[in-house]
């Protein structure tokens, strides 16, 4: 009797039914609150991991610079554990060699994580489309959330990356 | 029960002293490089530099493109010290082609050099401060940086990659007022430096992790054949801008910085003072710039070398940087080697933190004045 | 340079081979259209040549009375000296520009393919800090290897002996240079891969066999 009733198959449609309406009756009421805050908690803390891979770093510094200073945005300075990091800024051209060590670093990290490709070459390899040992972009390492042109992207370009990323967390699922 | 490896692996005997680290090439530093350490406790016992992961193939790139296409990627190793990098590659195609420079052109490329000297060697400050835990040193010279970036992006159009130098002048003229905003901010500029001072080069924090660290010697310092601020700070005598001027830095009125101890301090001390150098070489330059004039010499179109080749050298940042070209009767460079003083510098990084403790590393390390991204090419 | 495989062309960028280019507009139309525009139609390098400056004169002099005929001095210029000599000769050639004449460090260390002759030109460029006046001298010192069709890095006939005995400075350029053209050095301690990555299993990439994609 009870093993036919865990059996998901055989079991009453009547239970399976009532179940589930109670679940959606609870997501509603308290999953959008939630999602808020657990959102609301995750834009304003976005930690970035410091993985400096060409160029683009540089303006990636002066993004934290008093001038730009984007920690106002709620994105932290970033010097830090990776295992910390929810946030991973690919900085400019991926090498051949380059390349599973982003993926390693990645994996490392705790979900949830956001990519940010920063720069032309992070994208489609930009002004390097023709070199032997550089990336045509990074979607076939790690699944990019935003883009970011130009080469290299004025801090403020990086900042509006990193607020439109605020916008797509806000819209995102908490839980 | 051994299996067989398959070729190019190998175990490594585990030894319980030893223990290996893997520093990089992502870490809370300056990316992008990897340095294999072996410690003995808190001691390095050894170090293996494996740089390389920002190799991106510039020479091969240059050998498919014509002179002039070859300029806004060959910038690109070193973005924030851009002038610096394209001045050797525009002398030697000068060279090459037999193109002479208008007088007016030579000043403006002083100029841009030494403020684009003053912009890499900020940033370089800025990180050696966070490198060593000091957060106002981040934040000073990142906000003064930009002052300078402001000038240049005046002069040029871009924020960092300026394509300014081109093979026969500059790009385009000086906009207007600019001598006086020049000389305004490197007289702001040098009243700013002396308050570096006070807060990080007096600091008995920083002496005590710097002083006596990484002694290089100066018999090593030439045997090693290091270049730049390394090898001044070691008490050799040698900078290109005096040693061989080109343009017209030998009218130019300014010191070679050199100090003698030949630690990490001596190593971050000089390109600092090298800015005061700076900013006087930017003022006589000022002073004895003709008023007006042309600025550039027109190339003809898809210009070709002749079977010849030319090695030239300027100093930048981060020591003597040098194009060797190799031409013949086309319009794309035969081969383009660019030696850089990153790579060079290289050399020193198993000999000096050999002995050294783990917690002295990132000193070393960024002392060196070495940006991996210039060094990979 | 000496190498006879190329072409000695001369510089065709007169008046007339540009205005064919433009085929719409003639011949004066087009002189014309260019010197509107102040481009001027000067041959590319200067046919004038420069004087032998009497101190680098001096140097290689030095270098040409002791090798005689195992070395060929191929330009002296301003500042600049290039000689070049068989790859069995160079270690002695480069002994004694370090102890007699007082070069101290390598710059850099060079590669040039040369597929046509079949060889490759290994480039030393050579400077001194000791000496005041040399200092603003660059010695490139310059030797070619074989250079095999099918190259296997490492056991085939392209190799040479190290400088590092010499120039202890040449280590990490001696092994970019082995990656990069495939050039084993005999007696370097470390001919490890550099800058490649570690799966790299082309030939050597600045080798003018390895074409770059696209192009």
């Amino acid at each position: 009797m009870l093993k036919e009733f865990f059996n998901q198959e055989t079991a009453p449609h009547a239970t399976n039914v009532l179940v589930g309406k109670l679940g959606e009756v609870l997501v509603r009421a308290v999953g959008k609150p939630l999602d808020y805050a657990i959102n609301w908690g995750r834009i304003w803390s976005l930690w970035p991991v410091h993985l400096e891979t060409a160029c683009c770093s540089v303006e990636f510094g002066a993004a934290s610079s008093p001038r730009y200073d984007v920690e106002r945005f709620g994105i932290i300075e970033a010097f830090g554990s990776l295992r910390q990091c929810d946030l991973i800024v690919v900085m400019g051209t991926i090498t051949r060699k380059m390349a599973p060590r982003l993926r390693m670093v990645y994996d490392q990290m705790p979900d949830p994580k956001y990519v940010i490709a920063m720069g032309a070459c992070a994208i489609t390899g930009g002004l390097y489309f023709d070199s032997y040992n550089v990336l045509p972009g990074i979607d076939g390492v790690l699944p990019v959330d935003i883009y970011v042109p130009g080469c290299p992207p004025r801090p403020e370009t990086l900042i509006q990356g990193c607020m439109l990323l605020q916008e797509k967390i806000k819209r995102m699922k908490g839980a | 029960m051994t299996t067989p490896l398959p070729p190019g692996i190998q175990l490594e005997k585990v030894d319980d002293r030893i223990m290996t680290l893997n520093v990089g090439p992502q870490h809370p530093g300056s990316g992008h490089m990897r340095l294999i350490i072996k410690v003995d406790g808190d001691y390095i016992v050894s170090c293996d530099p494996d740089p390389g992961y920002v190799h991106r193939g510039e020479e091969k790139m240059a050998e498919y493109r014509n002179y002039i296409q070859n300029i806004p990627h060959l910038e690109r190793p070193v973005i924030h010290d851009s002038s610096n990098i394209l001045y050797p590659y525009c002398l030697a195609v000068e060279e090459l082609l037999g193109i002479e420079v208008p007088e007016r052109a030579k000043y403006i490329r002083v100029i841009a050099a030494e403020l684009n000297r003053c912009i890499y060697t900020l940033y370089w400050l800025a990180i050696y401060g966070i490198f060593l835990g000091h957060s106002t040193m981040f934040m000073w010279p990142a906000g003064d940086r930009e002052l300078f970036i402001d000038l240049l992006e005046a002069m040029s159009g871009a924020r960092v990659t300026h394509a300014y130098l081109v093979p026969g002048g500059v790009r385009n003229d000086l906009p207007a007022n600019f001598e006086e905003r020049c000389l305004r901010q490197v007289d702001y500029f040098e009243k700013r430096l002396k308050e570096y001072q006070a807060i990080f080069y007096k600091n008995p924090i920083l002496i005590s992790r710097t002083e006596g660290t990484g002694i290089l010697s100066r018999t090593d310092a030439i045997r090693l054949g290091t270049t730049g601020s390394v090898l001044r700070a070691s008490g050799v005598n040698y900078d290109i801008r005096k040693k061989e001027p080109y343009d017209v830095y030998e009218n130019m009125d300014f010191e070679t910085v050199v100090m003698k101890e030949g630690d990490s301090y001596a190593r971050s001390y000089i390109p600092y003072l090298e800015m005061f150098e700076s900013c006087r070489i930017i003022r006589d330059a000022i002073r004895k710039m003709p008023k007006s004039g042309s600025v550039r010499t027109k190339l003809k179109p898809n210009p070709k070398g002749g079977n010849d080749e030319v090695y030239k050298r300027v100093e930048s940042g981060r020591g003597e940087l040098g194009y060797y070209i190799v031409s013949n009767n086309r319009p794309e460079p035969y081969r383009v080697k660019i030696s850089v003083g990153s790579f060079r510098n290289l050399i020193c990084m198993p000999y000096l933190l050999k002995g050294e403790l783990l917690g002295n590393m990132p000193s070393v390390y960024w002392g060196l004045n070495y940006w991996p991204v210039e060094a990979d090419r | 340079m000496s190498s006879e495989n190329e072409k000695d062309e001369q510089p065709s960028d007169t008046v007339a081979a540009h205005s064919e280019d433009t085929e719409s507009l003639s011949k004066d139309e087009a002189k014309k259209f260019y010197e509107e525009k102040g481009i001027d139609f000067s041959p590319d390098s200067p046919i004038h040549p420069k004087p032998i400056p009497p101190f680098e004169k001096s140097i290689s002099d030095k270098i040409a009375s002791k090798f005689n005929s195992k070395i060929n001095v191929d330009y002296v210029r301003e500042s600049r000296i290039r000689v070049s000599t068989k790859k069995e000769d160079i270690l002695d050639v480069a002994f004694f520009i370090r102890d007699e004449l007082g070069y101290d460090h390598a710059v850099s260390v060079s590669g040039v393919d040369y597929p046509d002759s079949k060889e490759i030109e290994v480039v030393y460029h050579l400077g001194s800090y000791t000496d005041e006046k040399l200092a603003s001298q660059v010695l490139t010192l310059a030797t070619r290897v074989p250079r095999e069709e099918i190259p296997n890095p490492g056991k085939d006939s392209s190799r040479m002996t190290s400088l590092r005995e010499v120039f202890y400075s040449v280590e990490f350029h001696e092994r970019e240079c082995f990656e990069m053209f495939g050039v084993y050095f005999e007696g370097h301690p470390d001919n490890r891969r550099l800058l490649l990555p570690e799966d790299w299993a082309d030939i050597p990439p600045f080798r003018k066999d390895f074409k770059i994609k696209g192009r």
